[in-house]
């Protein structure tokens, strides 16, 4: 029997998204087929990945992955600087985790202050990003949003709470801006349909489904991911067509295997490594569900899903 | 081409004896033609209705097993190509891969790390399944002095024997009688010897091609020389054509049911870097593949692996789950700390895991929530004041501790006063919101 490939072909297509200015603007998504399958259709650009930083040292983050930081992370526009030219980040993602109330608790001002301070440090794309604190967020961003005008940076996160205050101040200050929902297809595209609603143009949304690491409940992301891309692909659903991030690092390094050492549990072998390959295994499975974006930490993480990358396509 | 029931059911003896288990033949032709019965439950079907049948009611994906006894393998067997349509259904097997070059004791040292790599996770016992032995050297005497090398010291393991020589095959596969190895394999050099060997020495034929051209091609010929078992290589070499091929000898399968390609696939993802190899293995996990042979197995990269396979194969439909009852850590007395959580398996797992760290012993009331974890159970109305007092009340649990505390998650909190009013005679503590701040927790209330 003559084997003919089984091929697809898709109605819809991912919005092609580009942040950033000058010559170290980026792009991403832009496809309209399945994860590095290019044999029915196009793909254009390669998933984007952006070191995470944020605007205050690291104390919370596992030792394994704060030591490649250790000199430079005590202030984010050296720490910034380090991934743009050391580490040859094609993107940041800056966390303004100081803000949220039970941290430092820093105000708005502050936080545009650093948002400008970092901007003029580096050429390459920023992502700002707030503490997650739904009311917070929203002043936060607002004056963010306003001392990177123009900067074409993305916002986020924008979630059924407080998304109307996000969209307009991204929307002032033309910028990209990602919109997150919990875990559930359809939260996600009630909440893009909300955010258009407002006159906010769905060709410059970012769809977070909500990251889950490797152990835990990353097979809800990696389903809702793969279930989003195939409505905007199969269906043409105009409302799944964003891009979408997977914000690895942040839930990677909070649970126990990427910091347990190895005296604790001998049968989970070296922790640093562990650690590292936790991260790099959650977004390569990322990846293959559809995942466009990523920020990551470890840079030995990052080296490796490059490298990935580099095989798929 | 599938058959329709109306065109089974007419091939059928159409006696509605029931033998098959099923009221008429019409409805074990429904059965069949939905692929949720096999053939051979009807005794009577006729040889020219099983010829025809056969072929047409076989599963799109065959299913084979490796290995014998406790430790065999299945795989294939695979119905869908996307997780959320319905549960994968037989987790890919990990394999090492041995080269024939390496020394005794370098063989015998990645054997014993075969032989370690159990780990325990979510209740789940997880492994290396497999060894591939490969023939690196081209030499027949040292393939076959690796192979017993490895049939005396890890008899119990499933291997896979990688050759394209049918003599070196044939030495080896005889050390492995009766233990359903597989041979890999078959190419267009050597189909009918492969063939052959693997015919009479009952083993699975691994088939390697350079396309899937090449493929189809192959696999047909070497079922017409009588050969059923079979796991299927393309020659992908990089993670792109890996990914490619795999999915379009799925799509292939199970949408234009195309025999040719109705087998598992196995994988050859050895990278000389460590961390880059346990990517191009995420992506067969993820990706369709049945075996994924790798070169090293460390114990973080396991962990990683054995994690994602895990994910990537749970039932979509039903959370791990574990069962409803009042498990003890530890040595617990009728004086030990009552704390409560629900059944969704992560979160017992976390919570026991970090309760055994206290080393304080305790009774954990394990309540059945549908699977659900401690917010979303909340959320969903299923781990809600009343319901949990009914679950204390009905426990029993007041015959066994001598107190009457209990200590609920931080996380809901808020029901701790609603508890306390339907349960009667109960104090309720509220713990701390994440399980890793159990420890501190319990030593300072024991102290
Ligand atoms: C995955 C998920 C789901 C999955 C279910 C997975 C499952 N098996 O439970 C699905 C998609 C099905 C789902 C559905 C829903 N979900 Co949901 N879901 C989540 C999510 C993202 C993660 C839950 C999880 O797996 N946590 C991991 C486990 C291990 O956590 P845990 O059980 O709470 O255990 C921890 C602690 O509680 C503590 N702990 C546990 N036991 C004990 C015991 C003691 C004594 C102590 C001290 C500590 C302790 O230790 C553990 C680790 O630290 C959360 C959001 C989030 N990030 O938490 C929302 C979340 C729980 N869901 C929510 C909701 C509302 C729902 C829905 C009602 C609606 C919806 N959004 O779809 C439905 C309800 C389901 C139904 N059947 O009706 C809400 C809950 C609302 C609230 N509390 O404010 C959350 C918080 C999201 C949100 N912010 O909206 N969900
Ligand atoms: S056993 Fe065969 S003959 Fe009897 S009812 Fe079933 S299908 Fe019909």
């Amino acid at each position: 029997m003559a084997f003919t490939v089984p091929k697809d072909t898709y109605s819809g297509k991912v919005y092609n998204v580009t942040i950033g200015t000058g010559d170290r603007a980026a792009s991403f998504g832009g496809e309209n087929v399945l994860p590095f399958l290019p044999f029915e259709g196009t793909i254009p650009n390669k998933p984007l990945i952006a070191y995470e930083i944020q605007d205050v040292p690291p104390a919370d983050w596992p030792e394994n992955v704060q030591k490649p930081f250790s000199s430079v992370s005590g202030d984010p526009v050296t720490w910034a600087k380090f991934c743009q030219n050391t580490l040859k980040a094609n993107a940041i993602a800056l966390r303004l985790i100081g803000t949220h109330p039970d941290r430092e608790n820093r105000s708005p001002e502050d936080a545009a202050k650093t948002v400008k301070d970092v901007l003029s440090a580096i050429n390459v794309p920023l992502i700002i990003l707030g503490s997650n604190h739904a009311e917070k967020d929203a002043p936060v961003l607002i004056a963010a949003a306003e001392a990177a005008k123009d900067k074409n940076c993305i916002l986020g996160k924008a979630q059924e709470a407080n998304y109307k205050t996000i969209a307009a101040a991204a929307m002032a200050n033309n910028h990209k801006l990602i919109a997150m929902s919990e875990l559930d297809i359809n939260l996600s595209k009630q909440l893009n349909i909300l955010i258009t609603q407002m006159g906010f143009d769905k060709e410059r949304l970012i769809t977070d489904p909500m990251c889950s690491a490797l152990g835990y409940g990353l097979e809800y992301t990696y389903s809702v991911m793969e279930r989003i891309r195939l409505a905007a692909l199969t269906q043409n659903d105009l409302t799944m067509q964003p891009p979408m991030l997977a914000d690895v690092g942040m839930y990677v390094w909070k649970i126990k295997e990427t910091q347990a050492p190895e005296s604790d549990v001998p049968s989970w072998g070296n922790a640093e490594d562990r650690g590292i390959a936790w991260e790099a295994t959650t977004a390569a499975a990322l990846l293959m569900a559809g995942a466009e974006l990523l920020i990551m930490r470890h840079p030995k993480a990052v080296e490796a899903l490059g490298k990935l990358i580099e095989e798929l396509v | 081409m599938a058959l329709s029931g109306v065109e089974i059911f007419k091939l059928l003896p159409k006696t509605n004896c029931k033998k098959c288990g099923h009221p008429t033949c019409l409805a074990f032709a429904m059965k069949l033609a939905q692929r949720q019965a096999s053939l051979d439950q009807c005794p009577d079907v006729s040889e020219e209705a099983k010829k025809i049948l056969g072929d047409a009611s076989a599963p799109p994906i065959r299913s084979v097993t490796f290995g014998s006894g406790d430790l065999a393998v299945k795989i294939g067997e695979e119905t869908v190509l996307f997780r959320h349509d319905k549960k994968f259904v037989n987790p890919c097997a990990l394999a090492v891969e041995i080269k024939d070059t390496l020394s005794e004791v370098e063989i015998t040292k990645k054997i014993e790390e075969v032989l370690a790599s159990e780990i325990d996770r979510v209740g789940q016992k997880l492994r290396i399944d497999a060894i591939a032995l490969t023939n690196t050297s081209g030499d027949k005497g040292k393939f076959e002095s690796a192979a017993n090398l490895i049939a005396s010291k890890a008899p119990n393991v499933p291997v896979i024997l990688s050759t394209t020589d049918p003599a070196s095959a044939e030495a080896a596969v005889k050390l492995f009688a009766g233990k359903k190895p597989i041979i890999c394999g078959a190419n267009s050099s050597n189909t009918e010897a492969m063939a052959n060997i693997a015919k009479t020495e009952k083993a699975t034929l691994g088939v390697v091609a350079n396309n899937l051209d090449e493929l189809s091609t192959l696999t047909e010929k070497i079922k017409s020389l009588g050969v059923e078992d079979m796991v299927i290589d393309s020659g992908a070499k990089k993670a792109k054509e890996m990914l490619g091929n795999n999915t379009m000898i799925r799509r292939a399968a199970l949408k234009k049911n195309f025999k040719p390609f109705g087998y598992p696939v196995i994988n050859f993802a050895q990278r000389d870097d460590s961390l880059h190899e346990a990517l191009i293995a995420s992506v067969g996990i993820t990706k369709y593949s049945s075996i994924i042979v790798v070169s090293s197995i460390e114990k973080w990269k396991n962990l990683a692996l054995f994690t994602l396979r895990q994910n990537i194969y749970t039932d979509p439909q039903v959370p791990m789950q574990v069962e409803q009852k009042i498990y003890k850590i530890g040595e617990a007395t009728p004086d030990s700390p009552l704390t409560i959580t629900t059944n969704f398996s992560l979160t017992y797992f976390i919570v026991s895991g970090e309760i055994e760290n206290s080393k304080v012993p305790c009774r954990l009331a394990v309540m059945d929530c549908e699977g659900l974890s401690v917010l979303t159970a909340w959320a969903a109305g299923k781990f809600t004041a009343s319901k949990i007092a009914a679950f204390i009340k009905e426990s029993g649990i007041e015959n066994e501790v001598k107190h009457r505390e209990l200590i609920i998650p931080g996380y809901v909190a808020i029901l701790s006063g609603a508890i306390e009013d339907k349960l009667e005679g109960w104090k309720v503590t509220v713990g701390p919101r994440e399980a890793n701040g159990l420890p501190a927790f319990l030593k300072t209330r024991n102290a």
